[in-house]
Parts: C-alpha cells; sequence; structure tokens
C-alpha cells in the first residue's frame, strides 16, 4: 500500500506488537503525532521530559522483555533524550527511539532545531539510522526492532527528517529481516562446553559468577537448576539480582565494591570462575591483578567483546547463556555435588564472620530497614526501580528479590534521575504488581516532573525517599577519603516533598518513625495512587563493606562490629 | 602481553553513509591508536575496504578485531599474520635539482619521476612503508617541498 513516512511508522510499531509508546512532541516529528492521534492500537504517555521517555521505556523493556519504544523531535527533544540512550547502552536494554529531524533540505544549514543527531548517538547506541527515503523506512524500522533485541541488546536510533514523514511511498512489511553482516552467535560451541564441565568437574572450589546476562536471556529458571544440581555456591553482580531466590542456600550475595563479604572473598578464594553473561567490570573485579588469581575462568557471553576483555578466559564461550545452560544441564551427570561440600562449608563460614547487615538506632530510621520493611511487607508482589545512591546500593543488598526482572535499576551508567520514570515503565508494562521507586532526596528531583504524567495516566508509583538530606554516596566518599570536607554535598535545603506530591495530584506522607512508616507504605498501597513517602533517615549511615575504587577485592572496609 | 605491537587490519563494510566514521568512531571513544587509514570501494561490490595500520597491546588488538565484528554494517574482519603490504609516496622537489640523481633512487625504491615542470620534479613510490620511509630519508638532501604518503594497503598472502 502507498501511505506516508508518518503511516508507516505507525503501521511498522502496529505490526511489531507495541502496545505502549513513551514520547514528547516538536516541530519537527508532528507529521508521526498526527498519526498518533489517529490511532487506537497503542497507547502513547506523554511523559514531562524527553529524558524521562527514555528511561521509561527502559523501564518497560527490562520488565516485560520486549523491546522499549520512545519518540522524541529533533534538536532539543532529542539531545534530552541521549542520556536515556548512553544508558541503555551501558546495560543493555533493548529500545528502538524515534526522533523527528529538520527537513533533506536544510540538514546542514544550521536550521531550527539541528542537531547531528547521528553523529551523537553514535556512540551511545547499538546502531542508528538516518532516513533519507521514506521507501527505505519499513526496512529500517524492522531492522532496528531486530538489531534492538538480538544479540547483546541495545537501544537503536532512527533519526526521519521531517520531509521524508510525508514522503509517500510503498509499505511492504512483510519479509524476513536478512543482515548479511549482522549474525549473532547464539548456540555455544558443544565441545566447549563440555571442556568446560569437566573442567568444573575437576574443581575444588568453583563458583556461579551470574551476571545481567542471564536475566536478559530469560534463563534464570534454567541457572537455578543448573545451581542445584551441581551444588556449587553462586555470587551475583548488581544488574542479576533477582536470578537466584535471596533464600537461596547456594546464593552467597551481591559481590563487588559493595557486594558481601563472603560473596567477596569466595571470588577471591575460587579456582574456577563460571562467568554467565556477566561482564568483569570494575565496580565487580576491583584491583585486576589481584582479582580471583587462583582462577581459571569459564565465561559464557553472546557478546564476543566481553570475552577476555579484562580477564583472560580459559574456556571462552560465544552463546545465549539459555542455550549454553541447557547444554550444560543434560552433561549435569559428571558433576558431583558433594564434592563441594568442604567449599560450601568455607563460604558459610565467611558470612558467619561478616554477614551482611546493619545496626539498628533506636533514635532514627535507619535506611537498610526501610528496605527491609518493604520486602516483608510487599515482598514478591512488587517490583523494585532504584534511582542511584546509597539508597540503591542498600536496596541491591537487602531486598529479598524473587524472581527475574524483579530488580530494575540504572548500573552501567550510574543516572540519577533514572528511578521514577523507570518504575513508571515497569508499571505500564506490570500493571498487577506494586511499582516501587527506592529514591534519594537528591534523585528525586532530576525527573521529578513526572508526578504529573503518572497522575494522568493512572500509573501508581510509590517512590520512597530514604532521605539524608545528603547527596550521600558522594558525601560517603568525602567522608572517607576527603577528609569529611562535604564539598556541595549537604541537602539540607528541602521541598516539603508532601505537598509536593499533592500539587500535582499525588499523596505524600513524612515519615519519621516504624510505626508511621508502616501505615504510609500500607495507605499507598491500599489508595493506589501515586506516592511519595518522604522516610528521614540516619543521615551519615555508610554503605558497607566497601572496596576502595582500585583496591584489591578482598580488601573490603567492614561493618563494625557491635558489643552485645 | 602488554608489549605494543604493530598490526595490519583490513575492514570490509557495507559502502553507505556514515560507516567510515562509525570506525573512526569507535578508535576515538576506545582510546585505540590509528597510524595510517585508507578506504576505496572494492569494485562491482557493495563493500568498500579500509586498512588500517594500528599499534597496541595483545589484548588491545583483540579488543579492536571484535569491536569492528560488532559494527553493523561490517562483514569482515582480517587481523593480518602473513601479508602484502605496500604504501605509495609522492614527493615534490624543487626544480633545479639534481634530476637524474633522484630518478636513479626512485629506481631502487620502485619508484619514478611522474611529473617535471618548470617549478618542480615529482616523484612517486610504491613500496613496503619502512623502505617508503628509507626512501623519504635518502632524498632529504634534495631539499623535498611536499610529501604525502598514501598509507598502507594490505592483502594476505
Ligand atoms: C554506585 C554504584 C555502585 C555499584 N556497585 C556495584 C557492586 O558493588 N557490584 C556490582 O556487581 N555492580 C555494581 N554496580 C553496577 C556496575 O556498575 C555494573 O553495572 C554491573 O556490575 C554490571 O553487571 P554485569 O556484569 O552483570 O553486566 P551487564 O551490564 O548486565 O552485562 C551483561 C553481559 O551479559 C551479556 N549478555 C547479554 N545478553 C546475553 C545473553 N542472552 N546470553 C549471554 N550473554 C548475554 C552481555 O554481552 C554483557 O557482557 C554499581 C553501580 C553503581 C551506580
Ligand atoms: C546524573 C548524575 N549526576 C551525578 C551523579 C553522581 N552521584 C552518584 S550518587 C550521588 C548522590 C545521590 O544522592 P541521593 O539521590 O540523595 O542518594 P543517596 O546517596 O543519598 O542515597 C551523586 C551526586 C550521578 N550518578 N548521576
Ligand atoms: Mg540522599
Amino acid at each position: 500500500m502507498q501511505i506516508s513516512g508518518a503511516q508507516m511508522v505507525i503501521e511498522a510499531l502496529i505490526r511489531e506488537g507495541v502496545d505502549t509508546v513513551f514520547g514528547y512532541p516538536g516541530g519537527a516529528i508532528m507529521n508521526v503525532y498526527d498519526e498518533i492521534y489517529k490511532q487506537d492500537k497503542f497507547e502513547h504517555i506523554l511523559t514531562r521530559h524527553e529524558q524521562a521517555a527514555i528511561h521509561a521505556a527502559e523501564g518497560y523493556a527490562k520488565a516485560s522483555g520486549k523491546v522499549g519504544v520512545a519518540m522524541v523531535t529533533s534538536g532539543p527533544g532529542f539531545t534530552n533524550a541521549v542520556t536515556g540512550l548512553a544508558d541503555a547502552y551501558m546495560d543493555s536494554i533493548p529500545l528502538v527511539v524515534i526522533s523527528g529531524q529538520v527537513p533533506m533540505s536544510l540538514i546542514g544549514t544550521d536550521a531550527f532545531q539541528e542537531i547531528d543527531a547521528v553523529g551523537i548517538s553514535r556512540s551511545c547506541t547499538k546502531h542508528n539510522y538516518l532516513v533519507t527515503s521514506a521507501k527505505d523506512l519499513p526496512r529500517i524500522l524492522k531492522e532496528a526492532f531486530y538489531i534492538a533485541a538480538s544479540g547483546r541488546p541495545g537501544p537503536v536510533h532512527v533519526d526521519i527528517p521531517k520531509d521524508v514523514t510525508a514522503e509517500i511511498a510503498e509499505f511492504d512489511y512483510d519479509f524476513a529481516v536478512e543482515l548479511e553482516t549482522y549474525k549473532p552467535t547464539t548456540k555455544g560451541n558443544p565441545r566447549q562446553i563440555k571442556k568446560a564441565m569437566l573442567a568444573i568437574a575437576e574443581a575444588k572450589r568453583p563458583l556461579f559468577y551470574l551476571g545481567g546476562g542471564v536475566i536478559n536471556a530469560n534463563a534464570a529458571y534454567e541457572v537455578r537448576d543448573l545451581v542445584h544440581k551441581t551444588g556449587i555456591p553462586a555470587v551475583e553482580t548488581f544488574m542479576a539480582r533477582g536470578t537466584l531466590r535471596y533464600d537461596d542456600e547456594l546464593l552467597i550475595s551481591m559481590l563487588g565494591m559493595h557486594g558481601s563479604y563472603a560473596a567477596n572473598m569466595a571470588m577471591s578464594e575460587t579456582d574456577l570462575i563460571i562467568a554467565l553473561g556477566a561482564r568483569f567490570d570494575d565496580r565487580v573485579t576491583g584491583k585486576l591483578s589481584e582479582f580471583a588469581k587462583h582462577a581459571k575462568v569459564i565465561h559464557v557471553d553472546i557478546d564476543p567483546a566481553s570475552i577476555s576483555k579484562l580477564v583472560n578466559a580459559d574456556f571462552p564461550i560465544v552463546g545465549d547463556v539459555k542455550n549454553v545452560v541447557e547444554e550444560m544441564l543434560r552433561l549435569v551427570d559428571c558433576i558431583k555435588p558433594q564434592k563441594y561440600e568442604p567449599w560450601r562449608e568455607t563460604i558459610k563460614n565467611f558470612d558467619a564472620l561478616h554477614p551482611l547487615t546493619f545496626h539498628e538506632d533506636s533514635e532514627r530510621i535507619k535506611p537498610q530497614w526501610v528496605i527491609k520493611r518493604v520486602g516483608e511487607l510487599l515482598g514478591d508482589d512488587a517490583n523494585i526501580s532504584t534511582d542511584v545512591g546509597q539508597h540503591q546500593m542498600w536496596t541491591a543488598q537487602f531486598y529479598p528479590f524473587t524472581r527475574p526482572r524483579q530488580f530494575i535499576s540504572s548500573g552501567g551508567l550510574g543516572t540519577m534521575g533514572f528511578g521514577f520514570p523507570a518504575a513508571m515503565g515497569v508499571k505500564a508494562a506490570t500493571p498487577d504488581k506494586i511499582s516501587i521507586n527506592f529514591t534519594g532526596d537528591g534523585s528525586i528531583l532530576m525527573n521529578i516532573q513526572e508526578l504529573m504524567t503518572t497522575v494522568e495516566k493512572k500509573l501508581p508509583v510509590i517512590n520512597i525517599i530514604l532521605n539524608n538530606n545528603f547527596l550521600g554516596m558522594v558525601r560517603q566518599w568525602q567522608t572517607l577519603f576527603y577528609e569529611k570536607r562535604h564539598s556541595e554535598t549537604d541537602l539540607s535545603m528541602q521541598p516539603d516533598f508532601v505537598k509536593l506530591a499533592e500539587a500535582f495530584g499525588g499523596i505524600g506522607y513524612r515519615v519519621e518513625t516504624k510505626e508511621e512508616f508502616d501505615a504510609a507504605l500500607q495507605d499507598a498501597v491500599k489508595q493506589n495512587k501515586v506516592a511519595i513517602i518522604d522516610v528521614v533517615v540516619e543521615r551519615f549511615e555508610n554503605v558497607l563493606p566497601m572496596v576502595p575504587a582500585g583496591g584489591s577485592l578482598f580488601n573490603m572496609m567492614l561493618l563494625e562490629r557491635k558489643e552485645k | 602481553m602488554n608489549e605494543n605491537i604493530r598490526r595490519v587490519v583490513s575492514v570490509i563494510v557495507i559502502n553507505e553513509a556514515s560507516v567510515l566514521s562509525r570506525v573512526t568512531d569507535l578508535f576515538s571513544a576506545r582510546g585505540y591508536n590509528i597510524q595510517s587509514l585508507t578506504v576505496a570501494p572494492i569494485p562491482e561490490t557493495k563493500y568498500s575496504r579500509l586498512t588500517i595500520v594500528t599499534k597496541g597491546s595483545v589484548r588491545v588488538i583483540e579488543q579492536i578485531v571484535k569491536q569492528l565484528h560488532k559494527l553493523i554494517p561490517v562483514l569482515k574482519v582480517f587481523d593480518h599474520e602473513d601479508f602484502v603490504e605496500k604504501e605509495m609516496a609522492l614527493v615534490k622537489f624543487p626544480a633545479d635539482e639534481r634530476l637524474a640523481d633522484i630518478a636513479a633512487i626512485c629506481e631502487a625504491y620502485n619508484g619514478k619521476i611522474v611529473n617535471a615542470s618548470e617549478n618542480a620534479i615529482i616523484a612517486m613510490v610504491a613500496d613496503e612503508p619502512q623502505r617508503v620511509t628509507n626512501f623519504l630519508k635518502v632524498t632529504k638532501r634534495y631539499n623535498p617541498k611536499e610529501v604525502v604518503r598514501s598509507g598502507a594497503v594490505a592483502l594476505e598472502r
């Protein structure tokens, strides 16, 4: 059929099964918005800032496993979206982001709201396109969805000049994407997998090192199976939280800069790392030359460039984690779980020596308590997003995660302002779950305008501010490494968060005691409205354990033991 | 392992808009080194061939190859091991330098005088990059006014 470029965008989104689009209109994309107005197949959610549109699409993608879609106009609309693109790129989140561009005839003339969008997005997307003719649009849009979701996922950016959205051309979407230059490897090499299994059978102190790739591959349940059948303990990265249930006997905890003592010690003592979809990030390894010195490495990753990038792999396996783990499960009989009993015992002792915990205070609420308490009250019923800072680390440490895709947070870029819009996207994708955003008094103000979107669209996100009147994470570094010179991190000047929530039509609570907190949370859940719960917490609490940046993983600053 | 080695890498890419920027952006974004870069379409195909001379540790070179592969329009990457490598240079000498001497040196380096006008003599050589460098050294004393090197091209044997 002969239709306009703008109509093609709508048709393609419908054919891709998109039910929600996050976006913000403007001059260059108006033709497309005119077509959005005319259709009723998907919902458009008007965020109040383009950055939030992208984060919302990320939250939607992470919670649903589908491709997230966002739309913005040229110039400032696009540049506002860049932080979101970079965030999605770092955390391998599948997105298709469509931006308007000035008409072809004006490109290169410093036209109104012109910016070299593909030039800017090139280094923070998996791929990008500048569409120069409507006849290319069906192919480009179909490729964009395919590239975003396949292999190592990531954001794909499609920049469409205004005249191309008006141009009429033939639309045909019934074809298979054939890219001779892009063919991700999904099936692991069987001989290499067999060798890896034999190495595991040989090892004395093997350790699963689970990463975000497991969740992306929808392989968490297969991985649980493999862990249980082998009896091998596991550590999770920040991005992998929820792969194993929090109460799994074989889950040690998160490892890394703010990992548990036992997890970091296990990593330091293991003789065989079984890395599944994890990328040896510097927040995980600490000083590389001291990292897991005694260990051989099995590394399963869909991206060959992740393998042997930082830590040499003795058994590199390129492939989809799900496929490889299924193959491993077929060979699992060569492994004798009882062999690792002494190793499991060693790890139990590590954990008994310095368990992951915190000291209660009779005066003030401890931030960690809030997270544990939400876990007790809502547990599996909630999906959890966070902003960035101390509250984010405490969430990763203390929330009792029970399933994959339950925890959504900005790991690679560490983007303050991510949490609230992401939680909105999570709510749109999983309306039956309660959407909680643990946030900080700093972060929440970076996308606070989304109170309006969530109230308007009835996406009842509950924002829980762990209010320490500080840019707490930075304050912690200043306390520890800058002789307590708290330069520009004091946030004593605060808005009235209760009134702020109310001004947008949400509900606000200010909480100073545990009883008040329980009451506020229960009320917010019951009212099913957008809420801010502003919790006054201990100001000077530090996130522990901590491996100072660049230090060795086994040299942790630990929680002081309390005399009983 | 951490020692820097010189490597010649050929990249076959789809000949489309901004493909060259994708490659050069990758090098600058990840802090890889480009010593020379040549590009030209491969006749009768929709591809172009880039030849990149780079330097880095074994690990960095391995990453360069893998990261190049990840670019969507990249078809193939050759990290050359056993190959023939050539580079061309054009050199302009003042017209009053000794033409016969320059011509004799050219011959020793697979080159020749390609232009002689009242203002200048232009010589051309095509040889291994190291030999091109030597040629330029040897002809220094004839006061070259301008030198242009093409960057290397390579083919696996
Ligand atoms: C303040 C702060 C502190 C932090 N502290 C810590 C910390 O203490 N500990 C910690 O772990 N992190 C921490 N992080 C997060 C950290 O920055 C990284 O985001 C995180 O460690 C990366 O996790 P990952 O290795 O699982 O990789 P991801 O970024 O999740 O990457 C996934 C990997 O899996 C691969 N993959 C994707 N899909 C598949 C598939 N289908 N099959 C196979 N492979 C696949 C990808 O190619 C990639 O290599 C912190 C972040 C912040 C902001
Ligand atoms: C956009 C952005 N700017 C700056 C930072 C650096 N940064 C990391 S954590 C942090 C403090 C966050 O404060 P708050 O949201 O109150 O959380 P807290 O650490 O107090 O829990 C800052 C400024 C960042 N990660 N993102
Ligand atoms: Mg704070």
